[in-house]
């Protein structure tokens, strides 16, 4: 049994959880003054608004660190388990679990991208890949992959 | 100066023994350690008129109250952010007896959290919550990030790739404890030193992090009695006068995983809080005789000495490589053990230690004479921190 919380989705953020389950992955922005913010909130750290709408990432980024977690172990995922900090292209940082990674050569600023996958409570959440492998990433009609 | 800097002391500490399985209540620990804070201030129990506690206690100030007979309480307060404000209750028992609202404040942490609940193991019973004050978590819990030690590892790693740390430099922390433990008695790791080689052969619990750059999970309880400095004056222990206390939060603060900052291995709330301590305090880095550093895991140790100005950015593995650590250094710090091998007692026990080298009681006291000693709370959450000085 998995020790994750559930979700816990709110005004501010569902429109993140509802896009990763359509396989994009979407970045809150401040329709005031521009700046991007992630996680999500209900207002601007920069400006103060409450504006905002978002945009679709590209998905792409670099490791800004990571790490390899060993123990303690929960049952929705199987060790070891990299998970990895990204600095997307838009700017905004980004946090997931990796796969399809040699664990043992993980290096700060390599280039990934983030895909999709199941996770815990069948959720499906940001994963991240190497780039050019990321999977369940949402075609142009829409659907997952 | 503020106006509660130096106008209250700790007058009285306690504590029950550290174990992983006590056999007894939490909330009997609470009442052990409070009555034992007390007895060593000789102070009358019937005296206490406050409380002043941290989250993620699971003993209120009432049961305890009500356990040991305490008539009336005319304050009580809990800060947020568990290990984060173990110094905090401080500030409040200072700014309530200098200011008059209350005579007797008594600090305690109390806790079974090896044989009950354990804190390594995962997310705590609140987690569940569905709350803002629990949103953070969807960003850190489903993608594995579950404990303190996993939260923590992105900073670790981050400050090893900027300044060439080494996992051998976070290992001299936790085998600097250990030799102060192994002569502490009231110590878990009681004669029970390691070596670098032991911590480098430890397990990886989250890379870069080793089961050796993780405090323990304790059973246990301390506590704390706060009096004005002119009352503790008359009491038979010298008085640790709280000469600052203070709290912080950084800007984009978010409870173990600000990471989304241009540096997330700079702790600007640390800095904050040490900015205000040497104002209130009237002093600077380099009149901090002694410390105490919250050490639930050791590469926030380093980040500490740095956020402080003990030694610049970056340079804190070569500041704990030259010595200044050690009992006859420049900074003597975590005399006691600390959580790494005396026990984890969110901090509580280390105020106690900071009492403890004001006295010059310390197992193990360092040679020099101690004005001031830094005692600080955890981090990367919201911080605090006191200045405890000797009284002249």
């Amino acid at each position: 049994m998995t020790g994750i919380p559930h979700l816990i989705r709110t005004q501010d953020n569902s429109f993140f959880f509802d896009a990763a389950a359509a396989g994009r992955l979407e970045i809150q922005r401040c329709v005031t003054c521009g700046a991007l913010r992630h996680p999500p909130g209900p207002a601007c750290p920069a400006c103060r608004s409450f504006a905002w709408d978002t945009v679709v990432s590209s998905r792409l980024g670099t490791l800004h660190s990571w790490t390899v977690l060993h123990h303690p172990k929960d049952d929705a995922f199987t060790y070891p388990l990299g998970v990895a900090l990204v600095d997307l292209e838009e700017g905004t940082r980004f946090v997931a679990d990796m796969s399809g990674f040699d664990l043992d050569a993980l290096e700060i600023g390599m280039e990934v991208e983030i895909g999709f996958g199941e996770h815990a409570h069948g959720e499906i959440l940001p994963r991240v890949f190497p780039r050019g492998a990321a999977e369940g990433v949402a075609t142009e009609a829409g659907g997952a992959q | 100066m503020s106006g509660f800097a130096r106008q209250t002391a700790i007058a009285g500490i306690g504590a029950t023994d550290f174990s992983k399985d006590s056999g007894r209540s939490e909330w009997q620990l609470a009442c052990e350690a409070t009555l034992a804070a007390l007895q060593d201030a000789q102070i009358g129990v019937e005296e206490v008129d406050g409380f002043a506690l941290f989250t993620m206690e699971t003993n209120p100030e009432i049961a305890v109250a009500r356990a040991l007979g305490i008539p009336e309480l005319k304050f009580f307060s809990r800060i947020p952010h568990g290990g984060g404000g173990a110094c905090a209750p401080v500030q409040q028992a200072a700014l309530a007896v200098s200011s008059g609202v209350a005579d007797v404040v008594v600090v305690y942490r109390a806790f079974n959290e090896r044989s009950g609940h354990r804190f390594g193991a995962g997310p705590p019973p609140f987690a569940y919550t569905a709350n803002t004050d629990q949103e953070y978590r969807n960003w850190i819990n489903p993608y594995g990030l579950l404990t303190p030690a996993q939260q923590e590892a992105f900073l670790a790693r981050r400050y090893m790739h900027e300044y060439g740390a080494t996992s051998e430099d976070f290992g001299r922390i936790s085998v600097l404890s250990r030799k102060h433990a192994a002569k502490n008695p009231k110590a878990w790791f009681y004669e029970r030193p390691i070596t670098l080689e032991d911590h480098q052969n430890s397990r990886m619990i989250a890379d870069p992090m080793r089961l050796l750059d993780c405090c323990q999970e304790s059973d246990g309880g301390v506590a704390l009695v706060i009096v004005s400095a002119e009352r503790a004056r008359d009491l038979p222990h010298p008085p640790a006068i709280i000469a600052g206390a203070a709290q912080g939060v950084g800007p984009q603060q978010i409870s173990m995983s600000s990471y989304y900052r241009d540096d997330i291995d700079a702790m600007p709330e640390v800095e904050l809080v040490a900015r205000q301590l040497w104002a209130q305090a009237g002093i600077r880095p380099d009149d901090v005789d002694a410390a105490i550093l919250y050490d639930a895991f050791t590469p926030m140790v380093l980040l500490q000495l740095e956020e402080y100005g003990f030694c610049g950015r970056g340079e804190a593995p070569a500041f704990i490589r030259d010595g200044h650590l050690e009992l006859d250094g420049r900074l003597p710090i975590n005399t006691h053990g600390g959580q790494l091998g005396e026990g984890y007692i969110h901090g509580v026990n280390g105020i106690a230690e900071g009492v403890r080298l004001i006295r010059g009681t310390s197992v193990n006291q360092p040679g020099k004479q101690l004005d001031h000693v830094l005692v600080t709370g955890g981090s990367p959450v919201p911080h605090s921190a006191i200045v405890l000085a000797t009284d002249h």
